[in-house]
């Protein structure tokens, strides 16, 4: 299949590839997908006080497409808030990478590792602040 | 050394230089058609013909009247099964296969059930051989036919067909073997195996695209109902006017092999054992899909735990290989072949296929190993999957999300 050269220039160099402590309270981790589907999706963020992502890092299992789905999310995510990255949708990511249909699947698959990173994070604090009312 | 390097020869070989010098004359000057009784021009394109008809019998201990010229296996493929079921209707109608054929096998089968006929698909053992005991025991009073490849596309595993064939003799069932990927590659004899209907390819064996053959059994003579019609070419077993260049080129790319099998073969294989060798030391969490000794000289296929085909073809671009991942398929399913082979459908999605030949050399071999160590290294670091395993963390443990 030939690529589209957004996806082959994420593949190449992909962004924020890398791991951040998963038991850091400021981190949240989402890890999305199966190995029997080819491809697994891990990605996580670190959000400081203001409530912004400062850092985002990801490792994926998966074809080309996936790789870069998840490149380009680290990218977008990194100085956004909470609740401005959950706007990201899968659409998005698929016509700026622009995705053929057979492989939108990924794009499904990188807005899903946003909002599981972000469920982490935040049963993070919750689980953090009752912790330390306790 | 050019890039890219050419590793997928069980997808399609070039032709060899020697096959094209021998068919550049019968385009132009000596256009005749074989069939042309009545000048010269037919005459020598008909001798021609006879020649290559002699050279592809001598690959496979045939004579040369049981040689059939066609546009390739699928449609000798297409001819040996369709033909046979729909002579034999009246006989019975239970047809014997493997789960790990050809589409152009599985695919006939499929559409002889939707006429009536039983088809049973054999499972093969782990190393993708398939048990004779397994076979004999499926045959039953209504059995026509048994098709059972020689060597797998995938996996380049090698059917035990003189087993096979020795069982469907004395059961008095014809025996079809779909030989696109061993003909020329490994010795076959249609009289020692009992093989009564042989599929064979030729751009597989450097000669053209779109010209290949069926062998048909003459002694004890097996029937079968033309697929095409027309002029009665071939005995009527296959209408329509003989493409003399390319069966030309097919006769001559058997000579070939014929000729250089055992040398072939030794070169190829070394040349395997020197890239499997040089992955498997240089790397962990690898392994070898199909029969380790049982299996063509050319075909290496390896599945690289933790690291997805289609990405690491892409990291190896310069290599062209191919890959039992879904992503490479329109279906998103891995490949079926190596699911029948009890591979997980993890491991099924890190396969790659390298595919060694002719004109493959030790200096590409070298290459190709340094290429998919850094790649799959590079990829590895990538990889949650690799990560987690690394932290000791087992991965069937985990409850993933399936989509």
């Amino acid at each position: 299949m030939a690529y589209n050269d957004k996806v082959l220039e994420h593949y190449e160099k992909p962004r924020n590839v890398g791991s951040m402590d998963k038991n850091d309270l400021h981190v949240g981790t989402g890890m999305v997908g199966a190995p029997a589907c080819g491809d697994v999706m891990k990605l996580q963020i670190r959000v400081n006080d203001a409530g912004v992502i400062d850092d985002a890092k990801f490792k994926t299992f998966g074809c080309g497409s996936a790789i870069a789905s998840s490149s380009l999310v680290t990218e977008w995510i990194k100085g956004k808030t909470i609740d401005q990255a959950l706007s990201i949708k899968n659409k998005d990511i698929a016509e700026e990478l622009a995705l053929p249909p057979v492989k939108i699947h990924c794009s499904v698959l990188a807005e899903d590792a946003i909002r599981s990173a972000v469920d982490d994070y935040r049963k993070k604090q919750k689980g953090g602040a009752n912790a330390s009312g306790a | 050394m050019k890039l890219p390097i050419y590793m997928d020869y069980q997808a399609t070989t070039p032709v060899d230089p020697r096959v094209l010098a021998i068919m550049l004359p019968w385009f132009t000057e000596k256009f005749g058609n074989p069939a042309s009784r009545s000048h010269p021009f037919g005459w020598e394109a008909e001798q021609a013909v006879e020649q290559a008809r002699t050279q592809v019998a001598t690959l496979i201990g045939a004579d040369p009247r049981e040689i059939v010229f066609t546009s390739g296996a699928t449609e000798s493929n297409n001819i040996a099964i369709l033909g046979i079921a729909r002579f034999h209707k009246t006989r019975g109608n239970h047809i014997i296969t493997t789960v790990i054929e050809h589409k152009a096998v599985l695919d006939c089968c499929r559409h002889l059930e939707s006429e009536g006929f039983e088809v049973t698909y054999l499972p093969v053992g782990t190393d993708g051989r398939l048990d004779p005991e397994l076979l004999a025991a499926a045959i039953t009073d209504r059995t026509i036919l048994v098709s059972v490849m020689t060597a797998n596309n995938e996996i380049g595993v090698v059917q035990p067909l003189a087993q096979i064939g020795a069982i469907c003799r004395q059961r008095q069932v014809h025996f079809h073997t779909d030989a696109a990927q061993g003909a020329g590659k490994i010795p076959m004899d249609v009289n020692a195996m009992n093989l009564d209907l042989v599929s064979i390819s030729g751009h597989k064996i450097y000669a053209p695209k779109g010209i290949g053959a069926l062998y048909v059994r003459r002694r004890p003579r097996i029937r079968l109902q033309a697929v095409m019609f027309g002029g009665g070419h071939e005995r009527g077993m296959r209408s329509g006017t003989l493409p003399t260049p390319l069966i030309v080129g097919l006769g001559e790319a058997c000579a070939i092999c014929s000729r250089e099998m055992v040398e072939e073969n030794a070169r190829i294989t070394a040349l395997r054992t020197r890239m499997e060798q040089g992955i498997m030391n240089r790397l962990t969490h690898v392994e070898l899909n199909g029969h380790p000794v049982h299996r063509l000289p050319g075909n290496l296929n390896i599945s690289f735990a933790y690291v997805e085909g289609e990405s690491m073809m892409m990291a190896i671009k310069d290599i062209a290989v191919s890959s039992g991942s879904a992503c490479t398929s329109a279906s998103l399913e891995p490949s079926y072949v190596l699911r029948a082979l009890g591979v997980n459908e993890e491991l099924a999605h890190t396969s790659i296929r390298f595919g060694l030949g002719r004109f493959t050399t030790e200096e590409e071999v070298d290459y190709a190993i340094a290429t998919v160590v850094a790649a799959v290294n590079k990829l590895r670091e990538m990889s949650p999957l690799w990560e987690m395993v690394q932290e000791g963390i087992d991965l069937d443990s985990i409850r993933w999300a399936e989509h």
